[in-house]
């Protein structure tokens, strides 16, 4: 059934595959760059839309006035924040280790970016549609604590230092109940192919059947990516600014772009894997995931500007003592789940 | 024209994978090291998604990626002592010792290699299709038992640590 205007990027990669006639190497080489340049545009867009929102929410939510001076109601302060930005020196403190510290950033941004090839924008609009999906997530996001721990360590500085072991407790604390609470969509579909998981939303989506694991996965995902109320490894009021204190300019700006592709990341996964990724009536598939996206984007902030910030020993108590019993729960709970429905059902799965 | 693309790749990872292998042993500064070894252990998941083996390749990534993150602390936490970051990896110095143990350990591997036939085995993909897939399959089937047996090991392990961290209760 073709849906309105759902096949316009589709109609695009068409066209340009068209143009090589018989060639299909020259045509997936043409693709693949065409693809790589897509996720960057969409991952910059995305992220000026995001910094702009977030301001916004958190002085609505404050009770605050937020950015209103540049363009309309303050929508072009982050042009002009950009520029301010990329104009600054390229300052680099004395005594730093000079190569860790110099590609920490660059890494932290890389490594962010080369996941969002496996996530489904639309309907067939998978960048590289690989059979390892979710699992490619989880192991390419497990590296995103070395560049951290890597610009804490060569800053040279104790404040960073200890932002950067910091880092390492929470992250890797948090990725347990992370990778756990992904488990249960996996064992229902049987498969972590993104596009396959999507497919498989057609009649419910999957917050309605994993509800404990959504949950999980949020919370997690917060911690993981280092936001309010787990931002305990740049914490201002504790220790400056955490890892990244020594750093300004262009390379704060990447770390600063770098935490808002994580966000948009982690929002991305959750629509994909429990709201129905591109599924949804009337709207095109692109946009009903651009929608699920922002909603998730919007609840994050939500949580960010009116809970506190954890203490770090509550913070381990509640990865350890709470969110992985609930996860290996859930596991536990879809197994059984999915052999009654097995024994009610003969035939189906298996 | 695909085969010489994923010839110059495999040698690009290949010298990668080399040459910071040699970098983790002859750098002064142990968190240098410790990130070499990071870079070493990409290469080498490089080189397992080049032999299609995809599943393997994110295991070494999940695995060992974090676990370098968790040797750079250990690395900043037990020997910056003096305070000198540029000479804590001071066991670099021992070549000889060093020689003799990794001649000893090429010798032993190139043996295996080299008395193991055939050279290649080709598994039979054709149970589920994915690599994935197909390694679930054989890990409860076929080797069932040394699955479980690895899974009490790491029981027994994280048992051991929950005690080393809290201590036994004494006062009885």
């Amino acid at each position: 059934m073709p849906q309105f205007g759902s096949d316009i990027f589709l109609l695009i990669a068409n066209w340009i595959r068209g143009l090589f006639g018989a060639n299909t190497y020259a045509a997936d080489v043409v693709m693949d760059i065409v693809k790589f340049i897509m996720i960057y545009v969409v991952l910059v867009l995305a992220v000026m839309v995001f910094v702009m929102l977030e301001r916004k929410v958190c002085a609505w939510m404050q009770l605050r006035v937020g950015p209103n001076r540049l363009g309309p109601r303050g929508w072009g302060q982050i042009i002009g924040d950009m520029i301010k930005l990329m104009g600054k020196e390229d300052f680099r403190p004395d005594n730093v280790d000079k190569w860790p510290w110099a590609l920490a950033p660059m890494f932290f941004l890389g490594i962010t970016i080369m996941v969002f090839a496996v996530l489904p924008f639309g309907r067939g609009m998978v960048p590289v549609d690989l059979d390892l999906g979710i699992f490619y997530i989880l192991a390419i996001s497990a590296l995103s604590v070395l560049p951290v721990v890597t610009a804490g360590w060569a800053s040279n500085n104790k404040y960073s230092l200890l932002g950067g072991m910091r880092s390492v407790a929470q992250m890797i604390s948090y990725e347990i109940p992370l990778v756990f609470s992904l488990l249960g969509v996996v064992m229902i579909t049987q498969t972590f192919k993104t596009s396959a998981i999507v497919e498989a939303q057609q009649h419910v989506w999957f917050v309605l059947l994993q509800p404990i694991g959504f949950v999980v996965y949020v919370i997690a995902a917060m911690a993981e990516i280092n936001r309010a109320p787990f931002d305990l490894i740049e914490a201002e009021s504790e220790f400056g600014c955490g890892y990244f204190t020594e750093y300004s300019g262009l390379r704060f700006g990447l770390f600063y772009l770098a935490e808002y592709a994580n966000l948009f990341l982690i929002s991305a996964v959750a629509a994909t894997v429990f709201l129905g990724g591109w599924q949804g009536p009337f709207l095109p598939g692109w946009l009903w995931f651009a929608i699920k996206v922002l909603f998730m984007v919007f609840l994050i902030m939500w949580f960010r500007w009116t809970f506190p910030r954890f203490r770090v020993d509550q913070l381990m108590h509640f990865g350890w003592k709470v969110l992985l019993p609930l996860s290996l729960a859930n596991i536990v709970l879809t197994g059984v789940g999915i052999y009654v429905y097995q024994l009610i059902f003969p035939g189906i799965g298996g | 024209m695909g085969d010489i693309a994923s010839g110059l790749i495999f040698l690009v990872f290949a010298l990668l994978t080399v040459f910071s292998a040699y970098l983790v042993v002859s750098s002064k500064n142990i968190v240098h090291s410790a990130l070499f070894l990071a870079l070493t252990f990409v290469g080498v998941a490089a080189l397992y998604v080049l032999m299609n083996a995809d599943f393997l390749a994110a295991v070494q990534l999940l695995v060992y990626g974090g676990a370098v993150a968790i040797m750079i602390v250990f690395g900043v936490m037990l020997t910056l002592r003096s305070g000198n970051a540029q000479n804590s990896n001071l066991d670099s110095r021992n070549a000889l010792a060093g020689a003799i143990v990794s001649l000893l350990t090429f010798a032993t591997l190139g043996l295996v290699v080299f008395t193991t036939e055939p050279w290649r085995k080709t598994v039979d993909l054709s149970a589920t299709g994915t690599t994935t897939g197909d390694i679930s399959w054989l890990m409860l089937t076929k080797y069932v038992v040394p699955f479980e047996v690895a899974a009490v090991l790491l029981l027994v392990a994280m048992v051991g640590a929950i005690i080393l961290a809290k201590g036994v209760n004494d006062s009885k």
